[in-house]
């Protein structure tokens, strides 16, 4: 029998803030533990929660861009449970009335765009760390504690593990872009739960859905999807049951695993949070924020096909991060170039960045020297094989392109006299290729456009070369 | 409203409560007198009444985002029956 996977993804989502959800504690990652703590996020008592307002900002931001409706009014909940990074005994979290509702997404599905459903996005406070087997017991360290966090809950529309990943791929370029996130997934800035299930081809009624806790990388998330898939119509096959029951992601072994005992029936008894008063948006705030909002991936995009005329491709690949979208927009602006600016931001300047593991803010060669570069191959300065020659060197030691062209003797050769003596030589040096070219073996000419180019240890304009060996030959 | 022996189980669990019988009769029995008596409000008509989330008509307390001093590690600390280093010692979690 065939089967049709059913995925739905909850999404965690850290803000950016400098300080907590609910405290002034700051959010800053990696600090000693327990050095940002205080009463709220100790949960000692008598100590009051009062919300972060760029919280509920981030939380407007967001659901704007995933096209939600944004809540009028809008209440924090107590999600009760005991866990020992817990330090309330309850998740201060969203249930009835969460700030976004009814949003959605188009990717690039299976079988074309697709629309998938956002159901809500909600914010809540993340909970502490634990570190296991510590003096045979647990360390507990609450930094973490408060920190806020969008929860964004997908409808159970996508049918497959590379559909889960695309999806959160433009969720992920969103709020990234927003800058509403910093997108460490290694921090887990950006983690995801996936809601798994099987049914036979053509049914409309669910299976029973397992779910896949905490799995913070894009590569991951396809593995345990599919993992989880396999498992599961294996033991329809073999007349098994899928219970619904937690399952831990092990990135090592590629396979999901039951979490057992942490499950006893989820039974939270969610309750409006006293502590905390109700959120009313009016119709001021949502349109204040809406007409702040950056440019959007897609917005983005479509700019850069009409503005810049750039193929839907080019688009496509500098818009996948804001960051280089930017650095793409300075280099043209330097350039005059746009489509050249393309190039060497596809070509050369990810090639480095990828040869070196860096990062496109951490890249050595700034936009102006880039966009400048360009220049000198547009104006005849210096040929395209120089100019990488000089981005190489602009790479690894800095400085300014005309300068390193005029030191290093690297502008190209335009004067013809020059090039014909060139020429001369190597024809004369090479009878035989001669011989054959004129044979109509035409194949000889980049025989002769290589010798030339060494003999001008590659300075010659490459259109002259190529026009005056032609002339020379016919 | 009727409450039985297993609600009473079942909450005792979630609340980690160790209750022997006699305290489950005694509670089943308090906690359907409760529910009972707040049962009285379901005599009341309230279609069109938007539920109450808070008694208080207060909206939108906000602090801005700034970070402010925390602790400091010892006093977070000081409260707890056991410390390692700078992490709360608890007993082991069972994963």
């Amino acid at each position: 029998m065939n089967y049709q996977p059913v995925i739905g993804l909850e999404v965690h989502v850290q803000l950016t803030t400098k300080s907590k959800i609910f405290c002034g504690c700051s959010t800053r990652f990696g600090a000693e533990p327990n050095l940002h703590t205080c009463p709220v996020c100790l949960a000692l008592p008598g100590a009051l929660p009062v919300l972060n307002r760029q919280v509920a900002e981030y939380a407007i931001m967001a659901g704007l861009a995933t096209n939600c409706s944004i809540a009028h009014h809008s209440i924090f909940a107590r999600k009760n449970y005991f866990y020992p990074d817990l330090p309330k005994g309850y998740q201060i979290s969203q249930f009835e009335q969460p700030i976004c509702e009814k949003g959605w997404l188009d990717i690039d599905g299976d079988w074309g765009s697709k629309r998938i459903g956002i159901t809500r996005i909600h914010m809540e406070e993340d909970a502490g760390k634990l570190v296991h087997g510590m003096n045979g017991g647990s360390g507990v360290d609450l930094n973490r504690a408060g920190t806020p966090l969008l929860e964004v809950v997908s409808e159970p529309d996508l049918r497959s593990a590379d559909e889960a990943v695309a999806y959160l791929k433009k969720l992920y370029q969103i709020v990234t872009y927003l800058g509403v996130c910093d997108g460490n997934m290694e921090e887990g800035s950006f983690r995801c739960d996936a809601n798994v299930s099987v049914m036979p081809m053509g049914s409309s009624v669910l299976g029973t859905r397992a779910e896949v806790k905490n799995v913070n990388s894009f590569k991951f998330v396809k593995q345990a999807i599919d993992f989880e898939i396999s498992r599961q119509i294996e033991l329809i096959e073999d007349g098994g049951k899928v219970v619904q029951e937690t399952r831990l992601f092990d990135p090592n072994k590629g396979v999901t695993r039951s979490m057992r005992g942490k499950e006893e029936a989820h039974d939270y008894r969610y309750f409006p949070d006293p502590d905390l008063v109700p959120l009313v948006i009016n119709s001021e705030w949502v349109e204040r924020i809406e007409k702040e909002l950056p440019e959007l991936p897609e917005q983005k995009r479509q700019r850069f096909i009409t503005h810049y005329a750039l193929p839907e491709y080019d688009a496509d690949v500098l818009t996948a991060s804001r960051l280089l979208a930017a650095y793409f927009e300075e280099t043209a602006a330097f350039a005059h170039n746009p489509k050249a600016a393309a190039n060497w931001v596809m070509g050369e300047v990810t090639r480095a960045l990828n040869d070196s593991g860096r990062d496109i803010d951490h890249c050595p060669v700034a936009p102006k020297a880039l966009g400048e570069l360009i220049r000198l191959i547009d104006n005849g300065t210096i040929s395209g094989t120089i100019a990488k020659k000089v981005f190489d060197h602009i790479w690894n030691n800095g400085g300014e392109p005309a300068a390193i062209v005029q030191q290093q003797g690297l502008a190209q050769v335009s004067d013809t006299s020059a090039i014909d003596a060139v020429i001369d030589q190597v024809l004369a040096a090479a009878p035989d290729q001669v011989a054959e070219y004129r044979s109509g073996k035409e194949k000889v000419f980049g025989f002769f456009v290589g010798q030339v180019m060494k003999a001008m240890k590659g300075k010659g304009n490459p259109a002259l070369v190529n026009d005056l060996l032609k002339r020379k030959l016919s | 409203m009727s409450i039985s022996r297993n609600d009473i189980d079942h909450v005792a669990r979630l609340a980690r409560l160790a209750l022997n019988d006699e305290e489950k009769d005694l509670f089943t029995a308090q906690m359907e007198a409760i529910l009972s008596y707040a049962e009285t409000l379901n005599e009341l008509n309230t279609d069109g009444v938007i539920p109450t989330s808070h008694a208080v008509p207060l909206s939108n307390a906000f602090r801005p985002d700034t970070a402010t001093p925390s602790l400091g590690i010892d006093l977070a600390l000081s409260n707890a029956p056991d410390r390692s280093g700078s992490y709360f010692q608890v007993p082991p979690v069972i994963e």
